[in-house]
C-alpha cells in the first residue's frame, strides 16, 4: 500500500436518489440469491422435480384434467413459498445474525430501501421461476387457460406477498438456526399436506378442513382455479390477503433488527 | 470541561433502557443513564470505559439504531431518530461485528455500498489505501480479524461521510493493520471529520484521542483530553504526584534501606525494579546517593507519570478490563 494515497478528496454530496437505492439494493439481493447453491434447489430444482414427479406418477388422475395442468399451478406456488418465505427468511436471519440489516440501515439505503430490496429481489427470483417452470411444463404439455394468466400471476404476487411476511416475521424474531429450521420444516410440511402442490381432495379429511385457510393451500387452490378454468375465487384472495397483513404488521411490530 | 465549537454530535442526558428482561424478573434495565458529550468537527472523541459501559448503545442511539428512551442527541443538527438518507449519507458507521455479508467478495461490495451515494469517494484509492487489493479476491468469510476492520472501514468511508463512528476500531487488528488504520484515522481527523470512537483499550485512547470521555455504568465520570485526565488524577489526590520509577540493577539490592519504605518496591525479575508511589525529588536525591556511595550504575533507567488506566481505577473505582 502506498501511504501518500489520499483519501477525502470532494466535499460530501449527498445520498443517491431513492430509486436508484432500491432499486440497486433489489439487484444486489438477487444475485445473491440466484448464486446461492442452495437456494437455487430448493427455488428451482426441487420444484421441477416435483413437477416432472406429479406429470410421470398417477398421483393426480381422476380430478378432471391432464396431470400436468393440475400440477403446474401449485408448483408456481411452490416456487412463490420456496423463493419469499424460505430463501428470504433464512437470508434475511443471518443478514441480522452478522449486523448486515444494521450496517446497511446506517447508509443512505436505510431499513424502507433496504425491505423494497428484498421485495424487488423476491419478485426478481419469481419472474425467473415462472419462466423456467412454465417452459418446462409447456414442453410436458401444460395449456392454461389463457384468461388464467392475468389473475394467475396478481395471485402469484400476492402469495409471495404473504410468504415474505411470514418469513420476515420468523426471521426477525427467532435465532437464524432456528429459522433455518421453521422455513425448511414447513415448507416440507406446507408442500406436502399444506393444499399447495396436492390439491385438497387428494389429502386427508383432517387436513382437507384446514388447508383452505392456510396460505399454502388458498394460493395453490386459488392459482389451480385461475389457470384451470380461468376463474377467482374471492374468500382464497381474502385468506392471502389476511396472511399477509397480520403477519406484515406483527413484523413491523416485533422485528428485531439486532 | 469545554464548550462546543463546531460540533458534530451533542448528546444531552440521554437515557436509554432496554428490556423487559427475564433475568430482571422481567424489569427494565438502564444501560444508559444521563449521559452528556459533544464531539468536535476536526477531533477524535473517545468513549473509553469497560465492557458494559454503555458505549456501543450510547453510539446506537447517535446513529438511529436504537431509540433512545429520554435525552437529546444532535447529529449535525438533526435528530438521528427521525433524520433521513440525507443525513445518512453525512455520516459514516463502522460497526463492531463489522456488519458485512460473509458470502459477498471486498470489492462489489464496496461497489454496491458507494452506489447509495451521489458521489462516493473514488474505491481505488480507498481500496489502495487500506490494503484491501492484497486479499479483494477473498471471500469475506475467511477474511482474518484485520482484514474484515479494514473492509468496514472503507464500507464506513466510501460515502465521504463528515462524521465518522468507529465502535471498537482496533478489535481483531493485527499490528499492520492497525496501524494502517490508525494512520488513516488521524489524517482524516485532520483533514476535518468528526471522529467518535468507542474503546476499552488505555492505548487507543492515549494514542488517537484529542478528547476522552470516561463512561461507567451508562454516564460519563470524567472528560478531557489524555493530558487533562492525567493531570485531574494528581489533582484528584490533592497535589499528590503518584510515579513510577524503573531500572535495571545487579539483583537483590535492598532499595528500602536506601530510601525508607513508604515507597511500593518491586523487583519484578531479578535485576528489574520498580519504585512506585509518592516520589519526591528527596527520594531521587537518596537513591542516586546511594548508588553513588555502592558504586552501581544502573543499566536503565525510567520514570512514568500515571497512566489513564490508573485514573480510570480511581475514578470508577474498578479495572477497566
Amino acid at each position: 500500500m502506498t501511504s501518500a494515497t489520499p483519501v477525502l478528496s470532494t466535499p460530501h454530496s449527498g445520498p443517491a436518489p431513492l430509486m436508484r437505492r432500491i432499486l440497486l439494493q433489489g439487484r444486489y439481493e438477487t444475485l445473491t440469491m440466484i448464486r446461492n447453491g442452495e437456494q437455487l434447489i430448493l427455488a428451482v430444482i426441487m420444484p421441477l422435480l416435483a413437477l416432472v414427479g406429479l406429470t410421470v406418477t398417477p398421483l393426480l388422475d381422476g380430478l378432471g384434467a391432464n396431470r400436468v395442468d393440475i400440477a403446474t399451478p401449485g408448483i408456481l406456488a411452490l416456487c412463490a413459498m420456496s423463493t419469499a418465505f424460505t430463501g428470504q427468511g433464512i437470508a434475511t436471519g443471518f443478514d441480522r445474525r452478522y449486523g448486515v440489516l444494521r450496517f446497511l440501515s446506517t447508509t443512505p439505503l436505510g431499513r424502507t430501501g433496504l425491505i423494497a430490496g428484498k421485495i424487488i429481489a423476491v419478485l426478481a427470483v419469481l419472474v425467473l421461476q415462472v419462466l423456467v417452470i412454465g417452459a418446462v411444463a409447456a414442453l410436458l404439455g401444460w395449456h392454461p387457460r389463457p384468461e388464467g394468466w392475468l389473475p394467475g400471476l396478481g395471485l402469484l404476487v400476492l402469495g409471495a406477498a404473504a410468504f415474505t411476511a411470514l418469513g420476515l416475521l420468523v426471521a426477525g424474531t427467532v435465532r437464524p438456526e432456528a429459522t433455518l429450521a421453521i422455513t425448511n420444516l414447513l415448507w416440507i410440511l406446507l408442500g406436502a399436506l399444506g393444499g399447495i402442490v396436492v390439491p385438497a381432495e387428494r389429502l386427508p379429511d383432517l387436513a382437507q378442513n384446514i388447508v383452505h385457510f392456510l396460505p399454502s393451500g388458498a394460493l395453490g387452490q386459488s392459482l389451480r382455479d385461475a389457470f384451470l378454468h380461468g376463474s377467482v375465487s374471492l374468500p382464497y384472495v381474502l385468506v392471502l390477503l389476511l396472511w399477509t397483513i397480520v403477519p406484515g404488521a406483527a413484523a413491523v411490530r416485533w422485528f428485531k433488527w439486532n | 470541561m469545554r464548550s462546543p465549537e463546531s460540533p458534530v454530535l451533542t448528546i444531552d442526558g440521554l437515557i436509554k433502557d432496554v428490556g423487559p428482561l427475564a433475568s430482571l424478573d422481567g424489569k427494565m434495565l438502564r444501560v444508559v443513564s444521563g449521559l452528556s458529550m459533544f464531539a468536535e468537527r476536526g477531533q477524535i472523541t473517545a468513549l473509553l470505559g469497560a465492557n458494559g459501559a454503555g458505549k456501543t448503545t450510547t453510539l446506537e442511539c447517535a446513529q438511529g439504531l436504537q431509540k433512545r428512551t429520554g435525552g437529546r442527541i444532535g447529529l449535525l443538527g438533526e435528530d438521528p431518530d427521525t433524520a433521513g438518507a440525507n443525513l445518512r449519507s453525512r455520516v459514516g458507521v463502522m460497526l463492531q461485528d463489522g456488519g458485512l455479508p460473509p458470502s459477498a467478495r471486498p470489492i462489489p461490495l464496496l461497489r454496491h455500498i458507494a452506489g447509495m451515494y451521489q458521489d462516493p469517494l473514488p474505491l481505488d484509492g480507498l481500496v489502495e489505501r487500506l490494503g484491501i487489493d492484497t486479499f479483494s479476491r477473498t471471500g469475506v468469510r475467511r477474511l482474518s480479524g484485520g482484514q474484515k476492520q479494514r473492509l468496514s472501514l472503507a464500507a464506513a468511508l466510501i460515502g465521504n461521510p463528515e462524521v465518522l463512528f468507529l465502535d471498537e476500531p482496533s478489535a481483531g487488528l493485527d499490528p499492520q493493520s492497525r496501524q494502517i488504520v490508525f494512520e488513516l484515522i488521524a489524517e482524516l481527523r485532520d483533514a476535518g471529520m468528526g471522529i467518535i470512537l468507542t474503546t476499552h483499550l488505555m492505548d487507543d485512547a492515549q494514542r488517537l484521542a484529542d478528547y476522552v470521555y470516561i463512561i461507567d455504568a451508562g454516564h460519563n465520570v470524567a472528560e478531557g483530553t489524555v493530558a487533562d485526565l492525567l493531570r485531574h488524577g494528581h489533582e484528584a489526590m490533592d497535589g499528590v504526584t503518584e510515579r513510577t520509577l524503573f531500572f535495571d540493577a545487579p539483583a537483590g539490592l535492598d532499595i528500602a534501606a536506601a530510601i525508607g519504605d513508604e515507597l511500593t518496591i518491586t523487583e519484578s525479575r531479578a535485576g528489574s525494579y520498580a519504585i512506585a508511589g509518592t516520589l519526591t525529588p528527596q527520594h531521587l536525591a537518596k537513591l542516586t546517593a546511594w548508588w553513588a556511595e555502592k558504586g552501581i550504575m544502573p543499566a536503565s533507567l525510567r520514570l512514568e507519570a500515571r497512566s489513564l488506566e490508573d485514573v480510570f481505577l480511581d475514578i470508577s473505582g474498578r479495572d477497566i478490563r
